[in-house]
């Protein structure tokens, strides 16, 4: 792996906005002049079961479009995911792993085996709820990625809110995701 | 693809292959579209769809109730002089096949986009070049793209090709279907203006519709006939497609700063081996190729881009100087010396006289993916060749489960 080139996978379940926030994180990159690709893992769709997409992020053009086999990042949109699927799976040892959960880093390391890997919380759900009055953990997830990487800032997420993702939604939308973002930059656990 | 310089102020849009190709029929504003709306189908017509209900292309949106009859009206509607565009995928393609020779015998100048997925069965809807590798006999003009961008530029480069008075065939662009025509990448388009001006005006020709000058298509023509010499024209249209299909390369290359050739080389110089390879796995075959030039080992790369009409020669030129050549297909021929391109690369070396080690690699069928440790299989397979072995005679099957 070039240390240029940043590999993302994503562990959903069908209906909470896992292809979105993957998109959504192409997206900003589009903006920021970095190269970027998203893609889900295909197969049948179905409301509730476990799906995979990927994300890559690099400086230099992404020629690559093979499955990520061995992740740096991995994010996980629901934490009942973590009894169902081994979503380290491929991660290297010094990958970090983001849950969306309301429980703490210590508590969800004692139901699951991470290894050494980093493993760190927020609570994107309850804030979906809170902000947007819907359980859509994707905005806040995409906030707490940035914080940890560094790879966004908040005020380009929320560039990108206004802007982009303004196009599409009214304002009330915009706003809440806005504020969601802000919240879930500030409520990452480690 | 180096990013051309002069056009680095366009923005950079973060869409789909299929909403890159069907942002390309919106600028083109063809006349006609008519495609079967229903799965096989890819979302390029949905997209396209959405454009018509929104009021901002004037086609006439013909929504069929089979892939058949979604050939057999671009047939009728470029027989009548409509400019015609539709798109199709895997089984629908499939169900398409006696239109499609219909259209390349009439003449007919469709641009057509085909999403390469896999032929059932067993039931498959994902990736590879099955389909289209089946229909390469058909008399269309085949050009393969790696990603999003290039589907986007080579549809804007259909018309003008197929509509060439030295061509007038119907044009089929392919790229990989999920891998491409799901993921989202980078795209920067053309504004509507340089389309419609590197698209420019249909040329014209004798049409069901001109009353004052009365044209036959497709009639019967019997044993007596001449149905031996239009095969013979459509063959010279072919012949003549390659410095055409090169001509618009060259001109969308001043347009846009994209520069491409019939088959796009990398790293081919001075090259000991080399890997032939279609659509999105030529990215991992460019990054294993440069693994083994910083060990020392001279790889190259050729991606086939025109392969209707195939650049025999050109392929020849390329090989001639290589001591192993690898052709990997995402496609078989059942029964017969090996997949398809492997067929072609292997028949132009033989015509011009090269006589470069060959052998095939069998990969990524119904999806199954390609990673660039596969590659460097091949690659090591090519260099023990190069080194003096012998290369294997039979297929050889990269990433096959149980080998």
């Amino acid at each position: 792996m070039s240390s240029r080139l940043t590999e993302i996978r994503w562990h959903g379940r069908g209906g909470q906005g896992a292809v979105t926030a993957a998109k959504m994180v192409a997206e900003i990159a589009a903006e920021r002049g970095k190269c970027f690709q998203a893609f889900p893992e295909y197969g049948p769709e179905r409301s509730g079961a476990p799906i995979v997409a990927f994300t890559r992020l690099s400086e230099d053009p992404i020629q690559c479009y093979s499955a990520i086999e061995h992740p740096d990042l991995v994010l996980v949109l629901d934490d009942t995911l973590l009894s169902v699927v081994d979503v380290t799976e491929g991660a290297s040892d010094d990958a970090v792993i983001i849950v969306n959960t309301e429980k703490s880093p210590d508590d969800i390391k004692k139901g699951f085996d991470f290894g050494s890997r980093r493993v760190l919380t927020v609570p994107a759900t309850k804030i979906a709820k809170q902000t947007l009055g819907r359980a859509i953990p994707n905005t806040p997830m995409v906030s707490a990625l940035s914080r940890i990487t560094g790879y966004f800032s908040l005020e380009e997420i929320e560039d990108h809110l206004r802007h982009t993702f303004g196009k599409k939604f009214p304002q009330k939308v915009v706003d809440a995701n806005v504020e969601a973002a802000k919240m879930a930059f500030q409520e990452v656990r480690e | 693809m180096t990013p051309p310089t002069a056009q680095t102020q366009r923005p950079i849009e973060a869409v789909t292959g299929n909403q890159a190709v069907a942002y390309a029929m919106k600028q083109i504003n063809p006349d006609v579209v008519a495609a079967y709306p229903i799965t096989p189908q890819t979302d390029v017509v949905q997209n396209f769809a959405e454009y018509v209900a929104d009021g901002v292309v004037k086609a006439n949106f013909v929504t069929v109730e089979s892939e058949h009859s979604a050939m057999s009206a671009c047939i009728g509607s470029a027989s009548s002089g409509a400019r015609t565009m539709t798109a199709t995928s895997s089984a629908g393609f499939a169900l398409m096949w006696e239109m499609v020779y219909i259209a390349a015998s009439m003449r007919a100048p469709i641009v057509m986009t085909t999403v390469n997925r896999a032929l059932s069965g067993p039931i498959n809807i994902h990736c590879d070049h099955s389909d289209t590798m089946g229909g390469r006999d058909a008399g269309w003009v085949q050009i393969y793209n790696e990603d999003a961008q290039e589907a986007y530029d080579a549809t804007i480069m259909g018309f003008p090709i197929a509509e060439h008075p030295d061509v007038r065939l119907p044009l089929m662009n392919m790229y990989d279907g999920f891998i491409i025509s799901g993921a989202i990448g980078p795209l920067q388009s053309l504004t509507d203006e340089e389309v419609q001006q590197f698209v420019g005006q249909a040329p014209g020709y004798p049409s069901l519709l001109d009353f004052d000058n009365h044209v036959t298509f497709g009639p019967f023509d019997g044993l007596h006939g001449w149905y031996f010499e239009h095969k013979v024209n459509q063959q010279r249209a072919m012949d003549n497609a390659l410095a055409v299909i090169q001509d618009v390369y060259d001109r969308f290359a001043a347009l846009s700063g994209r520069r491409y050739q019939h088959l796009m080389q990398y790293r081919m110089e001075d090259a000991d081996i080399a890997i032939v390879v279609i659509g999105s796995a030529a990215g991992n075959a460019r990054s294993v190729a440069d693994k083994l030039r910083a060990e020392g080992v001279k790889a190259g790369v050729i991606k086939v881009r025109t392969f209707r009409p195939f650049p025999a020669a050109q392929y020849a030129k390329a090989l001639a100087g290589v001591k192993a050549v690898g052709i990997m297909d995402r496609a078989d021929s059942f029964g017969a010396a090996g997949g398809p391109l492997y067929m072609d690369v292997t028949s132009a070396l033989y015509q011009q006289g090269v006589y470069t080690k060959a052998a095939n690699f069998i990969y990524g069928l119904g999806g199954r993916d390609i990673f660039p440790h596969n590659i460097e299989e091949a690659f090591r397979v090519l260099q023990k060749a190069a080194e003096g072995g012998d290369l294997p005679k039979s297929r050889v099957y990269l990433n096959m489960k149980g080998a």
